[in-house]
């Protein structure tokens, strides 16, 4: 008698075990509100994407077209993958001192991690972290990419 | 324990087949492959192989800097990325003996524990996943998103952060941090509950976990398994309590220890877990101290001469690092004692005599992260 | 009142109107191609929308939105995955038994149509008012086992073997009690044919005429007819997680769109069986004593009536999906073995007795 009354109340938590699972995918099921998705390419205007995103390097550059590099190139130690590499030309200043100027910053997004270990490392705070995110190409020679403008030279900093 | 000397041959023998599962397969989370010698239904042998996804980080490191190293680390166990990178700056920080700010120390933990939840709900989702439910593994979506959403605001991605350096926090906390967390936490401490209606009350999910894939106690010391996996099998072994870091030892929180060793006490363990965490964050979030987020730590970090050990509790257990120094500016040898491979290590026993169905449920409850596995 | 035709009047003109061309074999000819290409049809077209039911229904539980792009609401997605199935290759495994392997899509197909023949969908529309009806469908929709144990057998996969053998092992054991719960109903009826079990119904369907036996055996049946689906909770022949895609692995392009057809196809003829046996067919939902509220509920055609309550079914089908886990080999046979086929037999017997005594409305 027992061993039925056990058997049958195993039937009876069973199915009321099920039944409460069943019940929440039927709240979520007739509460359309509840729906999280978002329609990506049709939210684009309103997508919020945080200041801090690490989409891709980028050189600063101010509005007279300055940039901060200094030709340094810490950033291309720091940088466990490689991405980075700086070219620099030497010029004489009129006061005849030879000083090295910046030729190309070349960055490759394609190869980079976004540890941002290169932002860290730059004395002159001349590069950030830009919060793009759609980066996809046809073609991987367009992911190197030439960070400082065309024209551009160092900005003039007053030694304090 | 014996261990099997004999690798599992390719070819079928009457009444025996063997079957490959994976490296591409729905069930193993990533590369791993699993040879297996069926009789009908029943597992007989099981052998796991390795190195599908060896990328040779502890060797790339010794070449690179150890700032440049911890990046790696996040990806080992991808879902810990964060605790793998407070190891290495634990132990950078050691060797250094620098004293890390206490708002740094905070921030860490709040990290860690956000990381260890949205690890966890991602494991509960795919362990559902595995079984055969499909809705589980959105609902789980649901808080990690958020969680998510949290690291990207303040850390600027979503799964390989490289936030925690040496020293401290690479950048201080986004000012909508504490609200979005609260805010968080007092959704989950609700939702909770979903976890229990659609998984753990349910009868099928009960059946297909209980009295399965059975780990006792001595066998997961020998395997030297940790985490949720051996606090499941009755072993105390969470490194915040036994060896506290980064302020544990200041924060209320239990250690989740069971004793049955089965795949549902594992899937237990990891339910209670959650709360503690989220019993941890609730302690520090209106308490995280001012000041600096990180010390001052040279650009070029050079340990000094000697050997450095240190571990940190995984959401998959222990992670020990292990570095031999020269003094040069690269580590010796780097060794990464990972979670995963020690607990593999007990699938070959503990699935063998079940069935095809009870693999996938005791591998879920593993909850293994392959690329930590082969690293 | 276009209501008041019938289909019963159609079906008269279009045999008449053939009847005035052609010599009478030449008219049964033409009328038997004319109804294969209304149940092709039909199964296209409830094959559409059960896709696009599940994957909105999947979706909504699942806090998605489901397929949104092909069409307005998605609503185009099936013909889309349709296209692109249409398009790719049917591969054959290498080492496969080619003959098998290309007949077993067809074997499942075939044998999910000729369930059909039975059903009646209206008054007056119905293929073949077969006098043990409910037998033939549950007799020939348990031939498509074969379809599945040829497709694993034949794929020369140890994946598809598997799935393959439990599906058989699942629909064999499960058929039992899926005609059990059935039995009980035509214990209480008195008929095997489709047409009086729903002349039967009404003055009530019998999920409420034939007190608990009846209720009982619909979940039995519910139950039941989902494992013979091989749809979750029961889905191990096709087990994606344990076997890839169990006994169809192998299959690709239109061979395994066949199979996906089929699939659907039996989720249609299972609720449309339990919409017969147990939610009264095209009955519309009566109660004794409220007359106005009757005539009401006859203004509804009956072959909406008919179609909402597959639906209905359907949706339960789906609902269960969605919702559990999987079960292993040996708890689902536990279950039937244990569990439902002894309660469906003392079931049985508490029927006939109720039959018996005539205690049922």
């Amino acid at each position: 008698m027992k061993a039925l009354f056990r058997y049958f109340s195993s039937i009876f938590s069973a199915f009321k075990s099920l039944w409460t699972g069943m019940r929440l995918t039927f709240y979520y099921l007739s509460h359309p509100k509840t729906i999280l998705t978002q329609q990506y390419p049709e939210n684009r205007k309103t997508l919020y994407i945080p200041e801090a995103f690490k989409g891709e390097v980028v050189l600063i550059h101010d509005e007279n077209n300055e940039h901060g590099c200094t030709a340094c190139r810490m950033c291309e130690m720091t940088c466990p993958n490689g991405t980075i590499k700086i070219t620099s030309i030497t010029e004489e200043t009129e006061d005849g001192k030879k000083k090295k100027i910046l030729d190309e910053w070349i960055y490759n997004l394609g190869m980079c991690t976004f540890c941002a270990q290169c932002i860290e490392a730059c004395p002159q705070n001349a590069i950030k972290m830009q919060n793009t995110f759609e980066h996809s190409v046809y073609d991987r020679k367009e992911l190197i990419k030439k960070l400082n403008h065309p024209g551009s030279k160092l900005k003039s900093t007053k030694k304090i | 324990m014996e261990i099997p000397k004999q690798l599992i041959p390719l070819e079928d023998t009457p009444g025996e087949f063997v079957i490959n599962v994976g490296p591409q397969h729905p069930s193993t989370h990533g590369v791993l492959h699993l040879r297996i010698k069926l009789d009908g239904e029943k597992i007989l042998e099981i052998e796991p192989h390795l190195g599908y996804i060896h990328r040779g980080i502890e060797k790339i490191s010794e070449s690179l800097g150890y700032r440049q190293s911890i990046y790696l680390t996040s990806r080992m166990d991808y879902l810990s990325a964060h605790m793998n990178n407070q190891a290495c700056s634990l132990l950078v920080e050691k060797g250094l003996q620098i004293e890390v700010p206490d708002r740094a120390k905070a921030i860490r933990i709040l990290m860690v524990e956000l990381q260890r939840l949205a690890s966890h709900q991602l494991w509960w989702g795919s362990a559902g996943l595995d079984m055969g439910a499909v809705s589980p593994f959105f609902f789980a979506f649901r808080e990690r998103e958020q969680i998510l959403e949290i690291f990207e605001e303040t850390c600027g991605t979503r799964l390989t952060m490289n936030y925690i350096t040496p020293g401290g926090v690479m950048n201080d906390l986004h000012p909508d941090f504490v609200k979005k967390v609260k805010a968080l936490i007092k959704q989950f401490k609700v939702n909770i509950h979903e976890y229990d209606k659609l998984l753990t009350g349910n009868i099928i999910f009960q059946k297909r976990t209980q009295n399965v894939g059975f780990l006792p106690r001595d066998l997961a010391i020998s395997l030297g398994a940790s985490g949720p996996v051996a606090r499941a099998s009755g072993i105390s072994c969470d490194i915040r309590k036994l060896h506290p870091y980064d302020g544990y030892e200041k924060l209320d929180f239990s250690e989740i220890v069971m004793d049955k060793g089965d795949s549902f006490t594992r899937y237990l363990v990891r339910i209670e877990e959650m709360k503690q965490s989220m019993h941890i964050i609730d302690q520090l979030i209106d308490n995280i101290p001012e000041g600096d987020y990180r010390a001052r730590v040279k650009g070029i970090i050079r340990l000094p001469e000697g050997e450095y050990y240190q571990r940190v509790e995984t959401a998959r257990g222990e992670l020990g690092v292990f570095v031999v120094s020269d003094g040069n500016k690269t580590p010796y040898r780097i060794k990464y004692r990972t979670p995963n491979f020690s607990n593999l290590g007990a699938l070959q026993y503990i699935a063998k005599d079940s069935k095809i169905g009870d693999l996938v449920a005791i591998m879920a409850t593993l909850d293994l992260i392959i690329p930590d596995i082969d690293r | 009142m276009i209501l008041m035709i019938g289909f019963k009047d159609i079906t008269l003109w279009i045999h008449q109107m053939l009847s005035g061309y052609l010599n009478p074999g030449w008219v049964v000819a033409s009328e038997a191609l004319l109804v294969g290409l209304a149940m092709i049809l039909l199964v296209v077209i409830m094959a559409v929308a059960m896709i696009y039911m599940e994957r909105k229904v999947a979706g909504f539980m699942q806090l998605r939105l489901g397929p949104m792009r092909v069409g307005l609401w998605g609503s185009m997605q099936a013909f889309a995955d349709v296209l692109k199935l249409l398009l790719k290759e049917c591969l054959t495994p290498n080492g496969a038994d080619k003959l098998l392997f290309s007949l077993a899509p067809f074997v499942v197909l075939t044998v999910s149509f000729l369930a059909l023949a039975p059903f009646s969908f209206a008054p007056g529309l119905q293929l073949w008012d077969l006098n043990i009806g409910v037998l033939y469908i549950s007799a020939v929709s348990s031939i498509g086992v074969i379809g599945i144990l040829m497709a694993g057998w034949s794929s020369n996969n140890k994946y598809s073997l598997l799935g393959g053998m439990r599906s058989g092992a699942q629909i064999v054991s499960y058929e039992l009690s899926a005609g059990l719960s059935i039995i009980a109903i035509v214990i209480m009826c008195g008929s095997l044919s489709i047409h009086d079990i729903i002349l039967s119904q009404s003055d009530g369907w019998w999920i409420f005429k034939g007190h608990l036996p009846a209720m009982f055996a619909f979940v039995v049946f519910v139950i039941a007819s989902t494992a013979e689906l091989n749809r979750a909770p029961f889905d191990l022949a096709e087990a994606e997680q344990e076997l890839t895609a169990g006994f169809h692995t192998e299959y690709s392009g239109m061979q395994f769109a066949m199979f996906f057809l089929a699939e659907y196809t039996n989720m249609f003829i299972v609720s449309m069986v339990g919409t017969t046996v147990f939610l009264g067919g095209w009955m519309p939902f009566h109660i004794v004593g409220f007359e106005a509220f009757n005539h009401l509920m006859d203004y509804v055609p009956s072959f909406i009536w008919f179609f909402g309550k597959t639906f209905f079914i359907l949706f339960l089908i789906m609902w269960f999906r969605w919702t559990f886990p999987r079960m292993r080999i040996d708890q689902l046979l536990k279950l039937e073995w244990k569990y439902l086929l002894p309660l469906s037999i003392i079931n049985i017997v508490i029927a006939a007795f109720i039959t018996i005594m005539g205690w049922h409305f």
